[in-house]
């Protein structure tokens, strides 16, 4: 294989996201079984009220992805003006995704349901705080992207990081749909 | 993520002192970085524990410094149980993750993959600078605890709860010394996990022309394994740090259950299961003790092979049986919790994947004596470590297998057997793989040799000393002498072993003094050390094509073409004895 080779900076550049994506499916993994275990430890399992903002941040979420795509495809055609638009929204759904995250804890702060109130709270609040997290990385990338493409300074060469954000993107579209039903169904 | 260094970099020597030495993204800076820290490291953890040594055999000694060092913890020189136990955790933690961890991957794999499979740089050089200050700062935040209000944690390297989840009610240092300790095995795991996306990503995409898998030197494959291991148990570490981390400081109970008194204390949590934290702990535990000696595996056979001027015997077989090792590795933890009070029946699972270890472990050691065996040896200090590494492993691996017996274990888990079985395997044999390849590769590194003769001294008497520190050990846990306890002097049954633990204190004091002698035999060369050639022991992979210490762009704009396997010795008809990578015929 040659390193020099064109394309290699792309692949290696899946590459790592590949690699990264197991090790946060790893630590998600971990808390899944830590949840499952700490639940039959013990009969003070209880569930959390499901504010409906959080379907409202998932329809949020799913709308940000569509988004990423569209731009996607808007890059690959080479209509940049469209990109930055797409691209923008996504961006803008991802911040207030988070907003809306932040109202959730809220509402469950006023409710009475803190991170030390039970177990299934406790879950509540490290998982959703962790996807916060991992997903306020990936809008940092998105919004650095943004940034250029807004002044025009995104180089072809940026389809790679672009698609790399996309990827990790939709990948915490994924999570969020597995924790959601973590915490309202299977918690419940 | 930072930009992959797909393309050879553009070489530039101006850089100023910050750039070239502390923030380097060169990835022999950086592994020059971590093997000067895990150096440090190795002579805190040593100094610590032959602190705990002295105070086993003499407890009622006083001593100045103790109480100059630790006014609280040493009043009138004489070491309190509290100071025992947090300069164990503290020398536990230090080696596993500073030592063993760091210098094997993150030192050599750092400076030698890229150079052997002909590559310009790790695929992302700032990652890879990031990985290291990271690994820095988590070694400062756990040093940091000996400096704080009750000083450093006292639960182990293990830190189980409930002690390591109640706070400074369990004892002086469990307060914002364990606090410490769990934010930098957070830190820890963090920088493990970049290095890990780093190398796999370096050994998947990165490789030269012709250098196809089954080209790469085994040293490769021990570090893309291990790779692979860390990717997969750091973060359940972290997760498990993470609630133990709430546990302490935010009041939930994932691992404090109901009902829990602690020093007259009735506690408010409940529910919680301690045993969750330690399921977490050796899914990530058991495996590390695979990323400490895989790496050194390879640099093994890699050592073993050059100095037999042989080919590696079986060479498919051990990439083979590394692979199966990282495999079992996730499926054996259960084998440290055999007295938690698990069902028998997974007791008995975990004690048959936890033999079978032994089928690939065999494979390896098979294959290393396979290799040297007819062989032209030629007795360097390299080959002495590499062949010291080999008696180790087996003998530390052997106790394995009484181990892995649930019965057994029932009786030797909370005694000194533990205590040789484990720093047989994984601390010494991974420790004289990392001597090794010291020895082997600092001509390429510095330019100049190590000394021989030193090295061959150092090498005789830390043999014997480890033998006479550990293999001790073994039978004081035969005896039912319990580890982790502070002093013996009050248990009449152990007083017949009064001479044994005199002995292994000797032994211990002398094994560290003798390691004065590697430090300054390194220190020495590295100034005033005969020139080294370009390939000194003649060897075949790639590192050695290029001039000692190799130019910041490794092989630049002309990345060598491969024709051949890394083992190509002795080879009928050959004009030398040996055949580089790069060579045609």
């Amino acid at each position: 294989m040659n390193v020099a080779a064109p394309g290699a900076r792309r692949r290696a550049s899946h590459t790592g996201l590949y690699a990264f994506l197991c090790s946060v499916i790893m630590f998600f993994g971990a808390f899944t079984s830590a949840m499952v275990v700490r639940r039959g430890a013990s009969n003070d399992w209880k569930g959390i009220p499901a504010p409906d903002l959080l379907w409202v941040n998932t329809g949020i979420l799913a709308l940000s992805s569509v988004a990423v795509e569209k731009a996607r495809r808007h890059l690959r055609e080479g209509n940049r003006k469209n990109f930055n638009i797409a691209w923008s929204t996504a961006s803008l759904l991802g911040a207030l995704f988070i907003a809306g995250q932040i109202l959730v804890w809220k509402d469950l702060r006023a409710a009475g349901v803190f991170l030390n109130s039970h177990p299934g709270s406790a879950f509540f609040y490290v998982g959703t705080v962790a996807h916060a997290a991992h997903l306020a990385g990936g809008w940092i990338a998105m919004a650095f992207l943004n940034w250029q493409a807004l002044r025009w300074t995104l180089g072809p060469g940026k389809r790679t990081a672009v698609d790399v954000a996309s990827i990790y993107w939709h990948f915490l579209g994924l999570l969020w749909v597995y924790l959601l039903w973590l915490f309202r169904f299977w918690g419940n | 993520m930072a930009a992959p260094a797909g393309r050879p970099k553009v070489t530039n020597m101006n850089h100023g002192f910050l750039r070239r030495y502390l923030f380097s993204t060169d990835h022999k800076t950086i592994g020059l970085q971590y093997i000067t820290l895990s150096i440090f490291a190795a002579f805190v953890g040593i100094a610590l524990s032959v602190l705990m040594r002295f105070h086993l055999v003499y407890p009622e000694s006083r001593w100045r410094l103790l109480e100059t060092l630790w006014p609280d913890g040493a009043p009138g020189g004489v070491m309190t149980p509290e100071l025992y136990l947090s300069l164990m955790t503290m020398h536990g933690t230090i080696m596993v993750f500073f030592l063993l961890t760091t210098v094997p991957q993150g030192g050599f794999g750092n400076y030698f993959l890229p150079l052997q499979i002909g590559a310009a740089d790790m695929a992302f050089p700032r990652l890879n600078m990031l990985s290291f200050w990271t690994t820095f700062l988590s070694f400062v935040v756990l040093c940091a605890a000996f400096f704080v209000e009750g000083g450093a944690p006292l639960a182990g390297w293990t830190a189980y709860p409930p002690l390591s989840a109640v706070g400074q009610i369990a004892g002086p240092g469990q307060g914002l010394g364990q606090t410490l300790w769990v934010l930098s095995i957070a830190l820890f795991c963090i920088a493990s996990l970049m290095g890990a996306i780093n190398f796999i990503t370096t050994t998947l995409e990165l490789r030269t022309r012709g250098m196809s898998l089954l080209r790469m030197p085994l040293t490769c494959w021990g570090w893309f394994t291990t790779a692979i291991i860390s990717l997969f148990a750091f973060g359940v570490l972290l997760a498990g740090g993470v609630l133990l981390l709430l546990d302490r400081e935010a009041g939930t109970s994932f691992f404090l259950p109901a009902g829990l008194m602690i020093n007259d204390k009735l506690l408010a949590n409940k529910g919680g299961s301690p045993l969750l934290f330690q399921h977490l702990f050796w899914f990530f535990g058991h495996p590390e003790v695979y990323i400490a000696i895989l790496p050194g595996m390879g640099a093994v056979s890699t050592i073993l092979a050059t100095f037999s001027r042989k080919p590696v015997f079986g060479y498919r077989a051990m990439i083979w049986a590394m692979l199966i090792i990282g495999f079992l590795s996730f499926v054996v933890w259960g084998h440290h919790m055999f007295i938690s009070g698990m069902s028998p029946y997974s007791s008995i699972a975990f004690s048959l994947l936890t033999v079978t270890v032994g089928v690939p472990s065999a494979i390896k050691t098979f294959n290393w004596l396979g290799t040297i065996w007819g062989g032209s040896l030629r007795l360097t200090t390299a080959m002495l470590f590499a062949l010291g590494f080999v008696s180790v492993f087996i003998s530390g691996g052997l106790t394995g297998l009484i181990l892995g017996q649930p019965a057994l274990d029932s009786y030797f888990h909370d005694t000194y057997f533990v205590v040789g079985h484990f720093h047989m395997i994984m601390g010494v044999a991974t420790v004289f793989a990392a001597f090794a390849a010291t020895f082997y590769w600092f001509p390429k590194m510095r330019g100049r040799m190590m000394n021989e003769t030193l090295g061959r001294i150092h090498f005789y008497l830390t043999f014997i000393g480890v033998y006479a520190i550990f293999i001790p050990m073994h039978f004081a846990g035969i005896a039912g002498n319990p580890r982790r306890y502070a002093d013996f002097a009050q248990f009449d049954f152990l007083k017949d072993l009064s001479f044994l633990h005199k002995a292994t204190t000797h032994a211990a004091f002398f094994t560290a003094a003798v390691q004065l002698l590697f430090l300054f035999n390194f220190l020495w060369s590295w100034w005033k050390g005969p020139k080294a050639g370009q390939n000194p022991w003649h060897a075949t992979t790639l590192e050695w094509t290029l001039p000692s210490p190799p130019p910041e762009e490794n092989f630049g704009h002309n990345p060598p073409q491969v024709h051949r396997g890394p083992y190509d010795y002795s080879l009928p008809g050959a004009p030398k004895d040996f055949l580089m990578q790069q060579e045609e015929r």
